[in-house]
């Protein structure tokens, strides 16, 4: 072991812009946890939650379908797969592991304090760690959202699909749903990152969320306005029936829907930033 | 003040009154360094819930090794991350060279830590274990690069950077983590047990390596529960029992201060029975026995600087012919067994 030593302080360069030492750290702390969000051994499940449609629709299309399938039905049967499977189901469950592990996850592993020990506004933590999650579930579920829709339309009606998706209204669709899960990664996504950090155990306000999210087609118009899934609804190209005991509300325009589903994560980060400056480690009670 | 804390404070005034908390003059003299060279603890509490977790902490720690010494549950460690910002005091303030431990942009700049948590983010290399890290701070890969095969090399694992962590033993994932907290070259180097797991040869480098970082002018702030290694590489002890400081300061200088145990001194001499015949007329001498080999006396005294000098003039008037002078109870064992009642587990 050396004992030569080149103490002390600071030969790194202390920097005089702020905005662009966090863009390096951002950047920093972003590859690390995108890595363990698509390398690390937590990844298995977010992998089977994707690949849940895939398969199931890769199923369907080795299986002999009835040639009376219209093709005219797809695009329902498509907007109820994805708002019951997709959406509630996959997107749900995926955010919630990938953002409440980003903390949670680090603080089972005892090794948070690893940034907290580095010196790095917290804030910045919390964006990075936020950001690498939009990157990695947006690219898994967009995938499957992609995916999802070709395998239901291409191996039946191969010619009918491609006049469908390139001259007709079907490439929109995909973008809108694929468009549609990404604001959904990013919505829940904040939402599930600020639970891990407040809850010990975030697998129960989780499912509160989740109970509050699948009656939102019977709550009143005002109450279905604070959801995620509300204003989701309100931009998939095809509005499924939500059954008999539905309330109806108008669905929100897209240009508030999707400022107004932005706003609301800005402010649940900004309170996530505020909580983890207070933050304590105290792996013991955990 | 919650309820809690101030039945605590009914609670151990005993504890404060009989062991006072000691400090001795070598400690006070810091207070002329400037407070931004100093770590400061400021009427420091910490409770976690109704649980005491350290009292009243006043603290002022210069450069050199500073060393935290107390049974476990003592507070050691939540000294240690109070002064990290791992933890928040419930009351008081404290500041590292000047920065506050609520800004770790800034504090981490020269603060390293190396913890007790044997836990590592998964999948990592030890090479990739600190180099991330020095990237979250905002250097370039080749400045990380470099200082991360420095840090590596200061610890002997150079030859293991490559290998998962996961893969290393004990010994190693302390190194790894001591690697980590000096990568950045920091002013103040805190270290919870760091020679915990590592082999009698490695411990020697390490503390080698801290004696060395130290006569840099470094602060390193090190938890031990090894007492002699403590004796050996320390310049201050902090003793802390129960949540609070009971003692802090040079070692010999704590010992010095405490009245109530008197100290031992054997004297290796031609003549015991003069000798004790002798010293048996200076009131601060409490104790004096003549050694089973009737080649030595033991003495107890209150005031170890008069009695030094009392031996002096018996030398300096010829009458015992004086071998060897060696305090029997002037180290860090003593100090322990005195102030806090047990021999802390290891020696």
């Amino acid at each position: 072991m050396s004992s030569t030593v080149n103490t002390v302080n600071n030969k790194l360069a202390k920097p005089s812009l702020p905005w662009s030492l966090w863009l390096r750290q951002i950047r920093a702390i972003f590859s690390l946890e995108t890595r363990k969000n698509f390398l690390g051994k937590r990844a298995i499940l977010i992998y089977l939650l994707a690949l849940l449609p895939v398969s199931m629709l890769g199923l369907l299309a080795l299986v002999p379908t009835p040639k009376s399938n219209n093709f005219a039905n797809l695009s329902m049967i498509f907007a109820w797969i994805y708002a019951g499977l997709i959406l509630r189901t996959v997107v749900f469950f995926g955010c919630a592991w990938i953002f409440m592990n980003l903390f949670r996850g680090e603080l089972v592993d005892r090794s948070l304090h690893y940034y907290f020990l580095s010196p790095v506004r917290r804030e910045v933590l919390v964006v990075g760690k936020y950001l690498s999650g939009v990157v990695a579930s947006s690219v898994l579920f967009v995938g499957t959202t992609i995916v999802s829709l070709l395998l239901l339309y291409f191996p039946d009606h191969f010619s009918e699909s491609g006049r469908f998706f390139f001259d007709g209204p079907g490439m929109s669709q995909l973008l809108t749903y694929a468009g549609v899960t990404m604001l959904a990664c990013i919505g829940y996504g904040a939402f599930f990152l600020f639970i891990g950090l407040f809850f010990r155990n975030p697998i129960i306000p989780a499912l509160v969320m989740y109970g509050w999210e699948l009656i939102n087609f019977l709550l009143p118009p005002l109450l279905k306005k604070i959801s995620v899934i509300h204003y989701l609804n309100s931009l998939v190209p095809i509005q499924v029936s939500e059954g008999p005991f539905a309330v109806v509300a108008e669905p929100t325009p897209s240009w508030i829907a999707i400022p107004g589903l932005l706003l609301v994560t800005l402010l649940v980060l900004i309170a996530a930033g505020y909580r983890i400056r207070h933050l304590e480690i105290k792996y013991g009670s955990e | 003040m919650s309820d809690t804390e101030q039945q605590v404070e009914v609670g151990t005034d005993q504890i404060r009154n009989s062991q006072s908390a000691i400090r001795n003059s070598d400690r006070n003299s810091k207070f002329a360094i400037r407070n931004s060279d100093l770590i400061i603890f400021d009427d420091v509490s910490k409770f976690y819930g109704e649980i005491l977790g350290v009292n009243r902490v006043n603290l002022q720690i210069g450069p050199g090794i500073t060393s935290l010494v107390g049974p476990n549950g003592a507070g050691k460690s939540t000294l240690m991350n109070l002064m990290t910002g791992l933890l928040q005091p419930t009351r008081g303030a404290i500041s590292i060279l000047g920065t506050p431990t609520d800004q770790p942009e800034e504090l981490f700049r020269k603060v390293g830590y190396c913890t007790q948590f044997d836990s590592f983010p998964r999948g990592l290399t030890g090479r990739d274990f600190i180099k991330s890290y020095l990237l979250i701070q905002g250097l370039d890969h080749k400045q990380a690069d470099s200082l991360t095969t420095t840090a590596l090399e200061r610890v002997s694992l150079l030859d293991a950077a490559d290998r998962k962590v996961a893969a290393y033993s004990k010994g190693m994932r302390q190194r790894i983590r001591l690697a980590q907290s000096l990568a950045h070259r920091p002013s103040v180097l805190i270290l919870d047990e760091p020679l915990n797991g590592l082999d009698p040869m490695v411990r020697a480098e390490t503390i080698a390596l801290f004696r060395s970082l130290a006569d840099e002018g470094m602060h390193l702030i090190i938890s031990s529960h090894i007492l002699h290694e403590v004796d050996m590489m320390s310049d201050f002890v902090v003793l802390v029992n129960n949540g609070y400081v009971v003692a802090e300061g040079n070692i010999h200088g704590v010992r010095d201060e405490m009245e109530e145990h008197p100290m031992q001194i054997l004297i290796r001499c031609d003549q015991p029975g003069k000798l004790a015949a002798h010293v048996f007329a200076e009131d601060h001498v409490v104790e004096a026995r003549v050694h089973e080999d009737h080649r030595g006396l033991f003495v107890r005294t209150r005031r170890a600087d008069d009695f030094h000098l009392l031996l002096n003039r018996i030398v300096a008037d010829g009458e015992v012919n004086i071998e060897s002078i060696a305090p029997v109870d002037d180290d860090m064992n003593a100090v322990y067994q005195y102030l806090i009642g047990s021999d802390g587990g290891s020696t």
